[in-house]
């Protein structure tokens, strides 16, 4: 299920050039401002939750995860070269999986791992509320990075439309609907990380068996259909 | 053979130029400024996906409808209630709205810039009489109007109501023309930035990616550091002037800066309190140096494109 070359391609298509400078660039200013705010306002256990909950798990791992999850398939079928990858003697389902692991794992490292590292300046662990983020980070990219991945293949406005879900449905939709946020990975993973912090600093809308369920249950379901879509795949020219 | 070739040539030089009857175009040459402002109309129809494929249609309008939606259901409420006052102030509407109006930049900038880079036109525009200076203001002003389109549009909704439903006439009336100077500001710096990253990525998901990025993020960054300068200015820090500089750093904070200095405008920084005048002047400065600079920046990047 897992193909090293196509592996290596995709993450020289993710990391080459420019790409990685925005995906660096992201997480560099989390850090940033991490410092400032523990300079400035001290070791606040309230402070550092709503940092990294409003600016780490809210903006920044959904736009990580719309640029890697687009970003891993996207291009290549905007471009027409995909052709090349898909007349190889490697199953879709199986490019799709590779893809897919890339795209977790990148996510996860400009996402998840700036978060821990922001956790520990702002607070430095207080109440596990550096880990609690982080493992919602984590289980967020998964869920993030198949959804968009499957939207790269089944829209050229991919990035467009993982936008429009991440900050139009999660943010304004979620802050002014309630069944909203049932339906968003955002609280999905925060009810996992409530979980691991245990305290109060770190709630969710959504109960620990339905997150997980249904976290599970898009991941696998993007993965296939993504699978799917990509061996009836039709090659458009630019509009 | 002699006969054939009275011109008296070498031996062996079979060289010769026939006229074949083309004719030399003697019309009327229509000259740089009409083609750019050809270039500037066909932009901003762009902008809207008018003249292109019904799947580019399909996001803007979505968008103008997003952007208007909210205005006509305010109205509809002011006018049903015999409400004093529209429940949104004309210059607030646009902040309350950002995430609409950063997305509509994001996904138009690139549409109007990367397309170009990546298809290589940007060489033939440059073999036509325009010059570097005309494509960038076409473009500039392009987007700048479709913008002013997107974010004066819902005004005109909520003013044509507030006359409907007999609210004050000259009150609005000076509340839409501050609302229409704040939206034309913010039209202007939203597509300078929008621009300014798109052109420098010829593929046009990653510019869309790029543009929100800095839209969101510094929003973001700016209002949780502004939030927690709050929280600290409560507790007897005496951070509260420390809210309207860190204000500076993003596009939205820097129009509701303006707005609340000079405008009229009530601020929507935590605490209410927007800057001072003098801190004001800042902010216009700023919000002018801004603009100016991603023109500049434009201007650098078409001297030399992909030859």
């Amino acid at each position: 299920m897992y193909d090293p070359t196509v592996a290596r391609l995709t993450y020289r298509a993710l990391l080459g050039r420019r790409r990685a400078l925005i995906l660096g660039a992201l997480p560099l200013l989390l850090i940033i401002i991490s410092v400032l705010v523990r300079f400035l306002a001290g070791a606040d256990d309230q402070t550092a939750s709503d940092l990294l909950g409003g600016l780490a798990l809210a903006t920044m791992v959904p736009i990580i995860g719309v640029i890697a999850g687009t970003g891993a398939i996207g291009p290549e079928i905007d471009d027409g070269s995909v052709v090349y990858l898909l007349s190889k003697p490697v199953k879709r389902p199986t490019i799709i999986f590779t893809k897919l692991i890339v795209a977790i794992a990148v996510t996860m490292v400009f996402s998840a791992l700036p978060t821990f590292i922001a956790g520990f300046i702002l607070n430095g662990n207080g109440q596990q509320i550096a880990v609690a983020y982080t493992v919602a980070a984590l289980v967020a990219s998964i869920a993030y990075a198949a959804i968009f991945l499957l939207l790269g293949t089944v829209s050229r406005h991919a990035v467009v439309f993982g936008l429009v879900y991440a900050l139009v449905w999660e943010a304004l939709f979620g802050s002014l609907v309630e069944g909203a946020r049932t339906l968003s990975v955002q609280q999905w993973s925060l009810a996992v990380a409530q979980k691991v912090a245990g305290g109060d600093m770190v709630t969710s809308d959504v109960a620990l068996p339905t997150a997980t369920v249904l976290l599970a249950v898009v991941t696998v379901l993007a993965t296939w259909y993504a699978g799917q879509k990509l061996r009836s795949l039709t090659l458009a020219g630019e509009e | 053979m002699a006969v054939e070739h009275p011109v008296a040539t070498q031996a062996g030089d079979q060289t010769r130029i026939h006229n074949i009857g083309y004719r030399t175009y003697d019309g009327p040459r229509l000259g740089r400024s009409y083609a750019t402002r050809s270039l500037y109309s066909q932009s901003l129809r762009g902008a809207y996906g008018l003249g292109r494929s019904v799947k580019s249609k399909v996001l803007p309008m979505l968008l103008f409808v997003v952007m208007c939606v909210p205005a006509a259901i305010m109205v509809a409420v002011a006018v049903a209630t015999k409400a004093n006052d529209l429940p949104v102030d004309y210059t607030r509407y646009a902040i309350v709205m950002q995430a609409v109006i950063s997305l509509y930049v994001a996904s138009q900038a690139p549409q109007s810039v990367s397309r170009d880079l990546r298809f290589k036109t940007v060489p033939l525009y440059f073999s036509r009489p325009i010059e570097t200076a005309d494509y960038v203001r076409a473009k500039f002003a392009a987007l700048a109007s479709a913008l002013f389109i997107l974010t004066a549009a819902p005004l005109i909704v909520l003013y044509v109501g507030a006359l409907l439903a007999k609210l004050d006439f000259a009150d609005q009336t000076k509340g839409f023309a501050q609302g229409l100077v704040s939206v034309a500001l913010l039209s202007l710096l939203f597509a300078g930035i929008g621009l300014v990253i798109a052109s420098f990525t010829p593929r046009r998901g990653f510019g869309i990616a790029a543009v929100i990025a800095v839209m969101t993020i510094s929003y973001g960054a700016v209002s949780t550091l502004q939030a927690i300068a709050d929280a600290q200015s409560i507790n007897g820090g005496g951070s509260a002037d420390a809210i309207a500089w860190i204000g500076l750093f993003s596009p939205v904070t820097l129009i509701d800066g303006v707005q609340s200095a000079f405008l009229g405008a009530s601020s929507a920084f935590p605490g209410g309190v927007g800057p001072s005048n003098g801190e004001g002047v800042v902010y216009v400065l700023v919000t002018l140096g801004l603009i100016a600079a991603s023109y500049g920046l434009l201007m650098r990047r078409y001297k030399k494109v992909g030859l």
